[in-house]
């Protein structure tokens, strides 16, 4: 590699001419000039996009600090550095132009990458979304009974104006039974100036001042709600009930510090913390369904290994996973490639409108052709029985569904590698094919010997790159079988599943997600898709030619 | 195989004997009947599900029991009922998802030709090892991190609505995350087809790099820059993992999105009912893509052959 850096042309940097030797007198010389080189308005418009940005980002901090997300105003802060240091100066100009795509790759690929390394160590999912604290909160809170001879509120929901109804700080306005308007949030009551509120007729505030009253479709889109409740004095607090109305209660669970257990008051039930939920004392009855977020070590990594069902299941997905990108690859390519020979000759008439009309497939969005065959695939009335006469539960049996699956890919994908082999086969030199001509090579060795050695060297890097986008190829699995059809014996692992379908039914759908074994089926998938394809490129040597 | 033998002498004579090939033409359809023969039969088989869209489209009767290759009758029916269906505002996926394509496309030029812009003209530290490390990156779908991309997402809205769950612009932000990897090769290899020599007279007359890079060098490759808004918008058109996750109201959907669930959600049943309202649907939203295709296949093959294959 330091040969080729050496072998490389002169650096050619339109600011350094002289490249990074030039010293810090040269860079200051260049800066004053590139300063006063540009036209005025030039200096104008970069500076004024450079305070753009950085009020933008002001009035970001200024929201995240409202909301006390600290790593956030870090960040924005360090972004609000980066632009100045980057664009308000001349000290490096490479960064001036990766500094957009590189802010959004460490926020967009590389942190998510982070994250999902790190989750792959909790029990992150359904009922494990919160801490441990919250968890006993909105336990108590949703234990809170309506407490005998106490007082009910008129209630209006609201939210500060200007934040998001369904998602901003929920706000009660209450009216007591006197008339006295008091505002709640989740610390507790405080006084609403009667001055600064308008009521209805019966008592309830319509309008406050600084606060926007939701609609009734709006408190009902509100699920937090539910377990919303303004705390008031001694372990009571001010619940809603129904849209209007809200009363005061207490908590008949409470939580003791020392023994680190809930008190069910009603029930006089114990409950104790076991793997990450409160589950009762004496192991009688359910537990809570809050439980909460923590870290389990490496067991998710254990159990896709050792666990029988996952482990079993896993093994099933990856050996068909690597079937379909195989063959996908193979077959595409193949019937690519055989199209493009045929349509190599400069004679054949109208072979601009063959070619036009085979990338067609391709230009179609995947969504309406997975779709679109996946109904032509349904046994009683899809067309492809229909034609050829046949009776194949194409989505129900389990091969049928992989074979369903392969030819729709290879119809998907053949004109890929259709276009791409022709313009292969056009760069191939015609004095190649001469001399081989002149040395008397028969078509068929000339085809073996020259052709395809070219043509595999040229698509190449593209088959690897077609193999890593198969094996991850989502959209077509999800759209043409959802992964199945499913066997009795095993619902969570379908028969035409490939790893990441699998992981994403386990993070976004059946009956309780789980994020955190997703987030371990994803690392397992960038693992492997990462050392094939590393060992691929590694092989075609595509990687040493660049410069 | 018969392919293999005589496509070669045929492609021969063309280049190198351009005198001989001169002859009379009637001759060459005697000798190419088997290329049309085949060709013909490729094309069956790339456009008889294209067909069966269009004509399901047509077919008055709308279901998927009832649908043909081949219509008996002809009627714009299921396009009525598209456009009238207030539970499926399907103008407004068709908005979303050009809004969405388009301006992720359009930004993901941008950021991807600066990107590339620096890889080609510039030496600097650590040049190699990231050109190295964007290529490895692509091997890690982005789509693998959607738990995190969708927690991150929550979490965004809580600050900037604007950019939350169930907006275009969170989506479009999400999707640029592999905007400078993506396509920063392919740009790269055109890029460096550029003569230097060009950079080297514009700043011997005073040119800043700024001006060389926005008034020159991208003027000099915008065959690539087409291909690559192409891919972007086609890729972003089609991308539905993300589009399904992040767009959960209807009226924020995208076509995809929109699409599937007309005929997946409810099962079988809906799904034969609304068959010919789904295929007008996915006619119309087949026809953008279809267009930019026919009209740049030629900066589409080229594009592609120079950046990858060389």
């Amino acid at each position: 590699m330091s040969l080729k850096e050496i072998q490389d042309p002169p650096p050619v940097s339109p600011e350094h001419p002289r490249g990074v030797a030039g010293g810090a007198k040269s860079t200051s010389a260049d800066r004053s000039r590139a300063a006063g080189a540009g036209p005025a308005w030039l200096v104008v418009t970069k500076w004024g996009l450079i305070g753009l940005t950085l009020v933008v980002l002001a009035v970001v901090v200024q929201k995240l600090i409202e909301q006390g997300a600290w790593v956030g105003v870090v960040i924005a802060a360090f972004v609000a550095m980066c632009v100045l240091a980057v664009y308000g100066t001349g000290r490096s100009v490479p960064m001036k132009y990766l500094l957009p795509g590189l802010a959004l790759l460490v926020g967009l690929q590389i942190w998510p990458i982070a994250y999902t390394v790190g989750t792959s160590f909790t029990n992150l999912g359904d009922g494990h979304l919160i801490s441990k604290q919250e968890s006993i909160d909105s336990i108590v809170a949703n234990s809170v009974r309506e407490v005998p001879n106490a007082p009910r509120y008129l209630l209006s929901v609201a939210v500060r104006q200007g934040s998001d109804p369904t998602t901003g700080e929920a706000f009660y306005l209450l009216t007591g039974p006197s008339g006295k308007t008091l505002l709640g949030d989740k610390s507790g009551l405080s006084d609403l100036p009667a001055a600064d509120v308008e009521k209805a007729g019966n008592g309830r505030i319509i309008r406050a001042a600084g606060y926007q009253i939701l609609t009734a479709i709006q408190v009902n889109a509100r699920k937090d709600l539910n377990e919303f409740a303004v705390p008031t004095t001694a372990g009571a607090g001010i619940k809603r009930v129904g849209l209007a109305e809200a009363f005061q209660g207490k908590a008949n669970v409470s939580y003791d510090k020392v023994s680190d257990t809930l008190l069910d008051s009603a029930t006089h039930k114990t409950y104790v913390p076991r793997r990450a939920s409160w589950v009762p004392k004496d192991g009688q009855g359910d537990a809570f369904p809050q439980g909460w977020k923590e870290s389990v070590g490496l067991r998710n990594f254990s159990n896709v290994l050792t666990n029988d069902t996952l482990r079993s299941g896993f093994l099933k997905i990856f050996g068909w996973n690597v079937v379909f990108a195989v063959v996908s690859v193979v077959s595409t390519f193949v019937l690519g490639m055989l199209l493009a020979l045929l349509l190599n000759d400069a004679r054949l008439r109208g072979r601009a409108l063959y070619r036009s009309m085979l990338i067609l497939p391709y230009a179609l969005p995947v969504f309406v052709t997975a779709l679109v065959w996946s109904s032509m695939f349904n046994q009683d009335y899809g067309l492809i029985n229909k034609l050829l006469h046949l009776n194949i539960d194409w989505l129900g049996d389990p091969w049928a569904a992989k074979a369903a699956i392969l030819i729709t890919n290879l119809w998907l994908g053949f004109p890929y590698m259709f276009i791409v082999c022709t313009g292969a086969l056009q760069s191939i030199p015609g004095d190649v094919l001469e001399a081989a001509k002149i040395d008397g090579a028969s078509a068929f060795r000339t085809m073996r010997s020259v052709i395809m050695p070219l043509l595999l060297v040229a698509v190449g890097p593209l088959l690897i790159a077609s193999f890593a986008f198969n094996f991850n190829n989502f959209g077509l699995i999800f759209l043409l079988t959802g992964g199945g059809p499913f066997q009795d014996s095993n619902t969570s692992v379908g028969s035409s599943d490939l790893l990441i379908t699998y992981a994403y039914r386990l993070a976004f759908s059946g009956v309780s997600p789980n994020y955190g074994l997703a987030a371990t089926v994803s690392i397992f998938i960038f693992l492997i898709v990462g050392l094939m394809s590393y060992e691929g490129f590694r092989r075609t040597k595509s990687l040493e030619e660049v410069n | 195989m018969s392919s293999f033998n005589d496509a070669l002498p045929l492609a021969i004579s063309h280049t190198a004997q351009k005198g001989e090939s001169a002859r009379p033409r009637q001759g060459s359809f005697g000798r190419l009947w088997w290329r049309h023969g085949l060709a013909t039969l490729a094309l069956v088989w790339s456009l008889f599900p294209i067909v069966f869209i269009i004509s399901a489209a047509l077919n008055p009767s709308g279901t998927l029991s009832t649908a043909e290759l081949l219509p008996k009758n002809v009627s714009l029916i299921n396009f009525d009922a598209l456009f009238s269906d207030t539970a499926r505002p399907y103008l407004t996926w068709y908005k979303n998802s050009m809004i969405i394509a388009g301006s992720g496309a359009l930004a993901s030029v941008f950021i991807g030709s600066c990107a590339a812009y620096a890889f080609s003209r510039m030496r600097f530290t650590g040049r190699r090892p990231g050109l190295f490390a964007l290529l490895l990156l692509q091997m890690f779908p982005a789509l693998l991190a959607f738990v995190a991309l969708y927690v991150t997402f929550v979490a965004v809205g809580d600050v900037l609505p604007a950019f939350g769950i169930n907006t275009s612009a969170g989506l479009i932000v999400a999707y640029l995350g592999g905007a400078m990897g993506a396509n920063v090769w392919l740009l790269k290899g055109y890029f460096d087809t550029v003569p230097r020599e060009l950079d080297e007279a514009a700043k011997v007359d005073g040119a800043s790099h700024a001006r060389i890079f926005f008034t020159m060098t991208l003027r000099l490759v915008m065959p690539i820059l087409v291909t690559v808004f192409m891919l972007s918008f086609v890729g972003l058109f089609g991308e539905f993992l993300l589009a399904s996750i992040f767009l959960r109201d209807v009226d924020s959907q995208t076509l995809g999105v929109g699409l599937w669930s007309m005929v997946s959600l409810t099962g079988n049943s809906d799904r034969n009912k609304y068959f010919g309202q789904f295929c007008a649907g996915a006619m119309l939203a087949s026809l953008p893509v279809v267009l930019l295709y026919l009209g740049f296949q030629k900066q589409l093959v080229g594009g592609l052959t120079q950046g990858s294959v060389k």
